[in-house]
């Protein structure tokens, strides 16, 4: 296990290989489908200081409001990245982000990205709501909330030792091809004999 | 005539959705540390199984949902004759909004054309109910939830499928569900369960394979075929690798529930309804004097 301090910086991520397991603890925020149509079309720069070294996770929470309206997460696993596909890249080259922390990996235009920017996906455990929520020791802040609703606010949150898998790193390196290389083999044979 | 409590049957049903997203069912669990065991020490599958087991335990310990993805609550309705299906459908429906209150739902309803949210996770078709009549002096409700990652990895093919040499017979629906499951990798949250209508028309087969997703892990199949059809794709499907997550392991698919229904002579369809390792299903059976058992 690598621990992980937020922010953090692109010589520290570059270490990084695939196949590593992390545990993350700083500030993050959350941004999923809406999110980042919304940045794509705005590119606003009250994101930067969130963004700047820090991490998007990909997330869609289950949250509760205190009566003293603070916020805290009831469940908050990743939601499925792929989607983000076509916005990623740009977004971590142009608010140097580090990382995205997702689930099923993403696609050559992001593995392309994060050797060029210097990033890592990270892959959480899909389906870890109550464990993960457990990660988020706190709820900062939340933007657009009124615009987007609950799963596709801006969440700005505090985790300690929120475990993930390094699926995509900096060198080129995906995870996800490798597996599926070898599914792909096992499949045909399966299929054609 | 069946008659019930209506205020009384709006909180059985709360409780029914709490159960479902909170709790996973005992033989879904047994199935989650049979795979568990299979890992190799050491290995990110066997870590990945040991930390999907400590969360069932933490939701169930704290009712909180076991994945922040509440789905699609799918309610499947047996009713005696003579009851009504409205009455039913909005008492579902207000137990669905109370749940998203308690935390037990997220608000999980978009509208398609505006993209906004309900905000208590009603909408057309949400939730999505079947009803259907029977002889029993008793109702049951079947609740699923099923959530998008896997919904999105379902899928259905049309036989016969040429790129994959699979006809129309039961090698060729093999054929596609290896085809599927390849495909789908670790995005429905591996290892997944698979519900497979073989038959009917698009809709019917859908419907079909997702209902299959309501039996036991553990039972058998009435069919003979079938039965060992789903034995063997189990097992193959399990050489492909793909694990936990898709991060590489021995359990690729924990098990495989198949179902068939007339079509027309010109089409043959089969779906596959992939559903994620956080199977959350349980029922609910209301007798004639107001009393519940869940199951
Ligand atoms: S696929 Fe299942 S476990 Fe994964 S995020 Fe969706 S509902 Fe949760």
């Amino acid at each position: 296990m690598i621990k992980l301090q937020l922010p953090i910086s692109e010589a520290a991520i570059r270490e990084l290989k695939m196949g590593d397991e992390v545990l993350i603890s700083g500030l993050m925020v959350t941004a999923r489908d809406a999110a980042h149509k919304y940045i794509h079309e705005n590119w606003p720069d009250w994101l930067k200081p969130i963004m700047e070294n820090s991490m998007i996770y990909h997330c869609g929470p289950v949250v509760k409001k205190h009566e003293d309206g603070s916020w805290s997460f009831v469940a908050a696993g990743p939601t499925t990245s792929i989607r983000e596909e076509p916005y990623e890249a740009a977004v971590m080259e142009y608010y140097k982000v580090r990382a995205v922390i997702g689930k099923g990996g993403m696609g050559e235009k992001t593995l392309a990205g994060l050797a060029k920017s210097g990033g890592v996906y990270l892959h959480a455990i899909g389906g870890l709501a109550a464990s993960l929520a457990k990660s988020v020791v706190k709820v900062k802040d939340v933007y657009m909330l009124e615009e987007l609703g609950v799963p596709e606010a801006f969440w700005h949150i505090e985790v300690k030792e929120f475990p993930a898998v390094v699926t995509m790193d900096s060198h080129g390196g995906s995870l996800h091809k490798s597996i599926k290389a070898h599914s792909d083999e096992v499949a045909k044979k399966l299929i054609f004999g | 005539m069946f008659q019930y409590d209506e205020r009384k049957l709006k909180d059985q049903l709360l409780e029914l959705i709490r159960l479902a997203a909170t709790d996973l069912p005992k033989d879904v669990v047994e199935s989650i540390q049979a795979a568990h065991t299979d890992e190799p020490e050491g290995s990110a599958a066997k870590s990945v199984f040991g930390m999907i087991l400590k969360n069932i335990e933490l939701a169930r310990a704290e009712s909180t949902p076991i994945c922040q993805d509440t789905g699609t609550n799918i309610y499947l309705v047996y009713i005696p004759e003579g009851v009504g299906m409205r009455k039913l459908t909005s008492l579902i429906k207000e137990a669905t909004a109370e749940a998203v209150d308690k935390s037990y739902l997220r608000p999980n309803a978009v509208d398609s054309l505006t993209g906004k949210n309900s905000g208590n996770n009603i909408g057309e078709g949400q939730p999505f109910i079947h009803f259907e009549e029977w002889d029993n002096d008793f109702i049951e409700f079947k609740l699923m939830l099923k959530g998008g990652g896997c919904e999105n990895v379902s899928t259905q093919y049309k036989l016969p499928d040429v790129g994959l040499g699979a006809g129309r017979d039961l090698d060729g629906v093999y054929k596609v569900i290896v085809d599927a499951v390849n495909q789908a990798q670790g995005l429905g949250c591996a290892p997944g369960i698979l519900g497979i209508g073989i038959g009917g028309d698009r809709a019917a087969s859908h419907l079909g394979a997702k209902t299959q997703l309501f039996r036991k892990m553990t039972d058998t199949n009435s069919n003979p075929d079938l039965a060992v059809l789903e034995t063997k794709l189990k097992g193959d499907l399990n050489k492909l690798g793909v694990g936990p997550m898709g991060f590489g392991g021995n359990t690729t698919v924990m098990g495989v529930k198949m179902g068939s229904m007339h079509r027309l002579p010109a089409s043959f369809f089969v779906s596959i309804s992939y559903m994620c390792w956080a199977y959350r299903r349980h029922s609910m059976t209301l007798n004639i004097k107001g009393e519940v058992s869940y199951d």
